[in-house]
């Protein structure tokens, strides 16, 4: 187990690595002047100048990028015309659009998206698996029919349509919801649950579809197996034998499944984000590929790819906790 | 006279066709059966697959309600109307009145809980008053009741640490932990070892002896019955064909059928009439190099040796083996399951890489050839597969099936290829017009003849059949035994024959080499092994070979009890 989990962080570090020698080169080659987009759109040619050599834009590529990864490991000083700056180790840069450190914006939107994440899980889980058990035992059923329908429109609605849908229901018309605003759980876990409530919805919507087909089929397939008719055979009756043997032998490809979207939920909610004005890690993407603010991107980037590569390792070890016959080597 | 415990009336199950099928496709698969059972007493239900045998086992629980199946008749168990009882009282003969075992202890136990778990469970069912503690008290003692050591530690374990043996036992005990009146054992030692086997059926006749409860064993093996009941229903497609005490049925079968099925059971104490190897009459098509005299060695092994797995999960499949394989002869290869015959099986054939060891084929190492160097020879040694139906590609015609092996051997014109296929199919007795048709459109036995077919393509000089007729009913069995006879003396090849069934492996070799555990503890001319067994595993294999006549089956228990 230990060396299984070493090996494993030793695969993530070299994704990660990877990961930000592919953002770099891309940035490099990519249109978009970094320095112009920080100076701002009255400096000339001789300001612009400065920027770069502040920003160290000058220097060649493969030293802009060793100075990013000594900054990663040990720390860095950055002038910054009137002093110096410390940005303590792992520094991953300052923004070049307002020079705060780029793990102090992550760090403050990491709440944000995992909040979201995090309860958008729980409400696809909630509408994916419970539709799709509902349709492996009563296969024509009107519920079943309504979430069936339900989710298959939710994942092939775009969801800033949806999203919109949502927002036009529920805060303008019947104004049940207030207008998402994000209030963090610590501040107050009521105020918290409300205004994210229409995100997670439209999430779950997009997520369940999957969810549902996936439950249906491993349910049916575990119904098929032996060891479900030895129990129908013992007189135990048809909800346990579905309760406690059927869905338990669906159990472990949602649960690895799951844990990959919660993985990826952590840089593909943008979308999400922006539209409900979330600010989160994907919003700062976004904002941060706008104005090539290289050292921003580079870090939401790690910060994603760290998401998914944990997630990866977390479904396997889950996997293989749901299912002992599985052994992690 | 006391009421019967079974009493089955005029018993037919039909099962409808497909969607969109028309109506007459129905399979009645069950017809006009009746039958009792006395309180306490054994009946064994023996028929070929396919004959119904497995669904009258399961109407006597009515499995078939919900599946769509067509039931008629009358089923009554310990007095209850099975097929008419509501949903609440069939539960209480499932499990409480009537428990019933299945064929493959595996996949007959749900794999995520523990077993001492799921026997509880079960009890609960039952018992509704008792607590989960007394349930899995109930359950540490039904285990320790069937045999299993150290049953409080072990009633944690779940079915994938149990061994196959040891599943069966767990699946009994699950039968016992309600105190049944019936068992219903649906071939309940078929994916078991010889010996493993022995040890089921006579702890099914101690807990017989013990409990006074009435069993139902379903079996296609005849062995199994003569010693484990009282009574015999031999059934042929869906039909009861012979019903009676077992010693009558055994030894004078009335029915045609029933004389059919005895004569193609290949008993272990019969000495075959061999004739002497004669040179090959002639051959499919001449092989490529001089053929080799009869007797003289073809494939010789020394020190063979297979690892699998690396470090802390390394372990052995076969070790030291040496043996050699004369030009002409059958070398049978017994041993229990894990003994290491199909790895060795396919280290012959150069499937495998040996770990160590060197392997010669006419006087030439081929144990450490690259596989550039091994082509030219590949097509002389070749390999028939134990399941026809997973060693076919489901999407290729038989008929290429049978060519792959002449493509891949270089030849190159396409209507001497699909001639000589043609050949091939004839040859092993099968339509040569059927070589545009798919492996589901053939029988078991079918397909083990296009497997053989597409073995023989190639010329080959060595044939390694692991478990070629394991998956056949015996009459099928018989006749793909006779096929492989007859190919060895046409066209002079020689036979490695595999199989876990003493009785198959001396009918069709001329020696035999006993293996356990990776190594070959006896080898000789097939008669002296088996009329003279020197090793003890030999001896005990043997013994634990069930018989047909029920009185020396009995015998034989009395003696395994003492021992």
């Amino acid at each position: 187990m230990t060396g299984y989990a070493l090996r494993r962080l030793g695969g993530a570090l070299i994704v990660l690595f990877l990961l930000s020698v592919l953002v770099y080169l891309l940035f490099y080659v990519a249109p978009g002047d970094p320095a112009r987009l920080a100076c701002g759109p009255r400096c000339n040619a001789e300001q612009i100048r400065q920027v770069q050599d502040q920003l160290g834009l000058n220097e060649p590529l493969l030293t802009q990028y060793l100075h990013f990864l000594q900054g990663v490991v040990s720390g860095r000083d950055y002038s910054t015309g009137t002093g110096v700056l410390h940005c303590h180790a792992p520094c991953f840069g300052l923004s070049y659009q307002n020079d705060q450190p780029v793990t102090e914006l992550l760090s403050a939107r990491l709440p944000v998206t995992a909040s979201l994440a995090l309860g958008a899980m729980v409400l696809w889980l909630l509408l994916g698996v419970g539709t799709g058990l509902l349709s492996a035992l009563r296969r024509g059923g009107t519920t079943e029919r309504v979430l069936t329908v339900l989710t298959l429109t939710g994942t092939a609605t775009p969801v800033f349509i949806t999203g919109l849908l949502l927002l036009m229901i529920f805060c303008a018309y019947l104004q049940w919801l207030p207008f998402p605003t994000y209030v963090p759980l610590t501040e107050d876990p009521e105020q918290w649950a409300w205004n994210l409530l229409l995100p997670w919805t439209a999430l779950a919507l997009l997520e369940s579809a999957k969810y549902a087909r996936l439950t249906r089929s491993a349910t049916l397939e575990t119904l098929a197996e032996d060891h479900i008719r030895t129990f129908r055979a013992y007189g135990v009756r048809e909800r346990t034998v579905i309760g406690r043997h059927a869905l338990r032998g669906a159990l472990p490809p949602v649960i690895a499944l799951n844990a990959v979207d919660l993985g990826a939920m952590f840089g593909g909610a943008m979308l999400t984000e922006t539209l409900f004005g979330l600010p989160g890690i994907g919003q700062l993407l976004v904002h941060s590929v706008r104005s090539v603010d290289l050292p921003v991107v580079v870090g939401a980037v790690l910060a994603i790819g760290a998401a998914v590569v944990l997630a990866g390792a977390v479904a396997d070890v889950l996997y293989a906790l749901a299912d002992r016959r599985v052994t992690l080597t | 006279m006391t009421a019967p415990l079974v009493e089955v009336t005029d018993l037919a199950i039909t099962f409808p066709a497909g969607e969109g099928a028309r109506p007459e496709d129905a399979v009645r698969a069950v017809d006009k059966l009746s039958f009792t059972l006395a309180p306490g007493r054994a009946l064994g239900i023996v028929g070929e697959s396919g004959s119904g045998k497995s669904t009258v086992a399961a109407a006597l629980l009515d499995l078939h309600r919900g599946t769509g199946a067509r039931v008629g008749g009358t089923v009554r168990v310990d007095g209850l109307d099975v097929l008419a009882a509501p949903e609440a009282e069939l539960r209480r003969l499932r499990g409480g009145t009537a428990a019933m075992i299945f064929q493959d202890p595996l996949s007959s136990l749900d794999p995520y809980y523990a077993i001492g778990d799921q026997i509880a469970e079960v009890h609960r069912v039952h018992r509704p008053d008792a607590s989960w503690r007394t349930a899995r008290a109930r359950a540490v003692e039904a285990l320790d009741r069937v045999g299993i050591a150290d049953a409080a530690r072990r009633a944690r374990s779940r079915p994938h640490e149990f061994s196959g043996g040891m599943r069966q036992r767990a699946l009994i005990a699950m039968a016992l932990a309600c105190e049944p009146r019936l068992m219903i054992a649906d071939e309940p030692t078929t994916a078991l070892d010889v010996t493993v086997q022995a040890q089921i059926l006579d702890l099914l006749h101690e807990l017989r002896a013990e409990t006074a409860m009435g069993l139902v064993l379903v079996t296609h093996d005849l062995g199994v019955v003569a010693g484990s009941v009282d009574e015999v229903l031999v059934m042929r497609a869906g039909r009861a064909v012979e019903h009676g005490p077992v010693g009558e049925v055994l030894s004078a079968p009335a029915a045609p059928y029933t004389k059919e099925l005895l004569a193609a059971v290949p008993r272990v104490d019969a000495v075959r009439e061999r004739p002497a190897i004669p040179a090959p009459r002639k051959a499919v098509r001449p092989a490529p190099s001089a053929a080799p005299a009869p007797g003289e060695p073809l494939v010789e092994a020394t020190g063979l040796r297979r690892e699998f797995g690396r470090r802390a999960a390394r372990t052995t499949a076969v070790e030291e083996v040496s043996l050699t394989v004369r030009a002409g002869e059958t070398l049978g290869l017994v041993g229990e399951s894990g003994s290491g015959k199909t790895t060795l099986g396919r280290m012959l054939v150069r499937l495998l890489d040996p770990t160590a060891g060197t392997l010669r084929y006419r006087g030439r190492e081929i144990g450490s050839l690259g596989e550039r160097q091994l082509r030219p020879l590949r097509s002389e040694l070749q390999m028939v597969f134990q399941d026809p139906a997973s060693s076919l590609n489901p999407r290729r015609t038989i008929g290429e099936s049978v060519a792959d092996p002449l493509r891949a051997a270089g030849e190159l014109d396409d209507a001497a290829i699909v001639r000589r296929a043609r050949e091939l199919l004839e040859r092993v007795g099968l339509d040569p017009a059927w070589y545009h048709r798919y492996p589901h459109e053939f029988s078991g036995g079918q397909r083990q003849r296009v497997g053989i077919a597409r073995a023989l393509a190639p010329s080959p000089r060595l044939l390694v059949c692991d478990e070629p007729v394991s998956a056949l009913d015996v009459t099928t069995q018989a006749q793909v035994m006779e096929l492989l006879g007859e190919l060895r003396r046409e066209l002079g090849l020689s036979l490695v024959f595999i199989a876990h069934d003493l009785a198959v492996v001396r009918a069709v070799s001329d020696r035999v080499a006993v293996m356990r555990a990776g190594r070959i503890v006896e080898e000789g001319p097939v008669d002296t092994v088996y009329d003279h067994p020197q090793h003890p595993y030999t001896q005990g294999l043997l013994a634990a070979v069930p018989v047909l006549d029920p009185q020396v089956a009995a015998d034989r228990r009395a003696l395994r009890a003492v021992a």
